[in-house]
């Protein structure tokens, strides 16, 4: 192997200051979470404890911290099942080029650029003006859909620009239906990829905030309820809730990541025999 | 029939893309045209009330508030831009160019990607600790002798607005920009050295304008996250910064809808005009 060039040391230096900048932050304050019951929002360090722990699992002064967590939770896994199920159907429709493609495409890149308080705004004033109820599991749910779809709708194009149709020619000349052909032969080998869809999908609908604002109602999401704290929490206890919910979404990735990488694995080991036969 | 019409693809198109169509148009199109209905409608203090008027935009329009706010909001764009282009296009760089081993390459990619994937309100409280004015970055220039008094601009200011903009938005940039370099050939960069060219030679004329759909598309997601953003700026600013965003979000605490929703119209209206502008340099479709 050839020498590496000097570039490639301060690249490297610049690539690990990147990281610290990207994860020092939250280091920071999953330290702090442990200060003792006298402790303040920053360093020195005031003793030791699980205090701001015990706080979050006591009744608490302001807010539903556990309530707030369930639904999302619960909204999260709505639309991540929505969006795999719903990209997956569009990204099929756009490969056969029907006719007002292009404006639905163009309407899904408007989703994902348009300012998201314009959706909060926008959706919030329909449900007031015809008089429906505005509800996490509505309101909020379609609103949150605006901002996963359009992902989930990228990642299918990135499958499917890449998708070999020789697979399915195969087995239609089989004598597959449709149908089976996709249960049978397209869906298996683009699965790995509709868990990267979920990912998307459940992440970025547990944390989403700003499409959430004016449609969630009476009954706040997890990142509604932690907004509220920052005005009017002046204790660590911030820290620890945001520390526990990083470790949770870390959690999710982790389940998504290993998810992804067993399939990959029994891929490998079933393996393919093509030229292998006499 | 009935087979033979769901055999057409353009039925059978839009049977599929038909949840997605309703999606879009129930909370992406009806909003749009909701806000920009409303943004012709009066307000009184507690209610709105149907007209077609132009007061909105009048007030809005004639507001010297209006232009400074406009003038704010694409200053931090700006500035957010160049940053975040020249750490992600690096990060990119050394990932793509530099690494070699494609298992070291997707690990530390996905360290690059998992912030993505956490909150983003969290990510904003958590520099709090560290840029307050007992903060770990004053403690430190401090005790290292390089300021006497802790400084009072790191926190709720422009500094920490754009700071946080760029910790959370970075990796808009490096995705697509990583995306694309991993897509050109290595045999044109053994072309190029083998013609003579130093490795910044070979960055410049080879690996810059092959990159360039990917720049655009992490373009296109930073301008329009912070042109959007109204959270940010709140947070990290304390409330003493503005920018549109917040122009709109203020008018909706205090009610007042429809001007609320012309400010909108305008908003959007600039982003899509700088996605318009954008977009003629890139075809988003094929570099996916």
């Amino acid at each position: 192997m050839e020498r590496r060039p000097r570039s490639f040391y301060i690249l490297a230096m610049f690539f690990a200051l990147f990281v610290l900048f990207l994860y020092g932050p939250i280091l920071t304050i999953g330290i702090l979470s442990f200060q003792g019951p006298q402790g303040g929002l920053t360093f020195p360090m005031n003793g030791f404890s699980l205090h701001w722990f015990q706080d979050l699992f006591q009744q608490q002064a302001v807010g539903d911290i556990w309530g707030a967590f369930r639904r999302s939770f619960a909204l999260g896994l709505m639309v991540m099942v929505t969006t795999v199920i719903v990209s997956v159907m569009a990204g099929l429709a756009f490969r056969k080029r029907f006719f007002g493609s292009g404006f639905v495409f163009y309407a899904a890149i408007t989703s994902l650029v348009i300012p998201s308080i314009l959706i909060s705004l926008g959706v919030g004033l329909i449900f007031n003006q015809f008089g429906l109820r505005i509800h996490w599991a509505t309101s909020g749910f379609g609103s949150q859909l605006t901002w996963t779809l359009p992902f989930g709708l990228l990642i299918m194009f990135a499958v499917f620009n890449r998708f070999d149709k020789s697979y399915e020619e195969a087995a239609r000349d089989q004598g597959a239906t449709a149908w089976q052909t996709l249960r049978f032969v397209v869906l298996p080998i683009i699965a790995p990829s509709l868990i990267g869809v979920a990912l998307f999908g459940f992440t970025l609908s547990y944390d989403e905030f700003a499409r959430t604002l004016l449609t969630a109602g009476s009954y706040n999401t997890l990142p509604l309820e932690i907004f509220g704290m920052t005005t009017n929490v002046t204790t660590p206890v911030i820290y620890a809730l945001g520390t526990l919910t990083t470790l949770f979404s870390f959690c999710i990735i982790g389940v998504f990541l290993l998810a992804v990488w067993i399939m990959g694995k029994r891929r490998a080991q079933k393996g393919s025999d093509a030229g292998k036969a006499l | 029939m009935a087979s033979r019409l769901i055999r057409n693809r353009h039925v059978l198109g839009w049977v599929q893309a038909l949840p997605l169509t309703a999606v879009l148009l129930g909370f992406l199109i009806a909003p749009i045209a909701m806000i920009v209905v409303v943004s012709f409608w009066g307000a009184t203090e507690f209610s709105i009330y149907p007209a077609f008027q132009f007061d909105n935009y009048e007030f809005l329009f004639g507001s010297p508030v209006t232009y400074r706010v406009f003038g704010a909001t694409l200053k931090y764009a700006l500035i957010t831009w160049a940053l975040t282009l020249t750490i992600g296009f690096t990060v990119a760089y050394f990932l793509a160019f530099h690494v070699r081993s494609l298992t070291m390459q997707i690990a530390l990619f996905l360290i690059c990607t998992i912030p993505f994937w956490t909150s983003n309100i969290i990510r904003m409280i958590s520099w709090i600790p560290f840029l307050g004015r007992n903060g770990i970055a004053n403690q430190t220039l401090i005790s290292w002798g390089m300021i006497d008094e802790p400084l009072e601009w790191l926190l709720y200011s422009d500094f920490s607005v754009i700071l946080a903009f760029v910790h959370l938005y970075t990796l808009f940039m490096v995705v697509p920009i990583f995306n694309t370099m991993m897509r050109i050939d290595k045999s044109l960069l053994e072309a190029a050295r083998d013609n003579g060219a130093t490795g910044f030679q070979t960055l410049l004329h080879v690996i810059i304008p092959l990159t360039k759909p990917g720049i655009m598309i992490g373009t296109i997601f930073v301008v329009t996250l912070v042109m959007g953003d109204f959270i940010t700026v709140r947070f990290m600013s304390g409330s003493q910064r503005a920018n549109v965003g917040r122009l709109i979000s203020n008018d909706i605490a205090l009610l007042q809808y429809p001007s609320a929703a012309a400010t909108a119209v305008v908003l959007l209206c600039t982003v899509l005009i700088v996605i318009a502008v954008m977009l003629r340099f890139v075809n988003i479709r094929k570099e996916l």
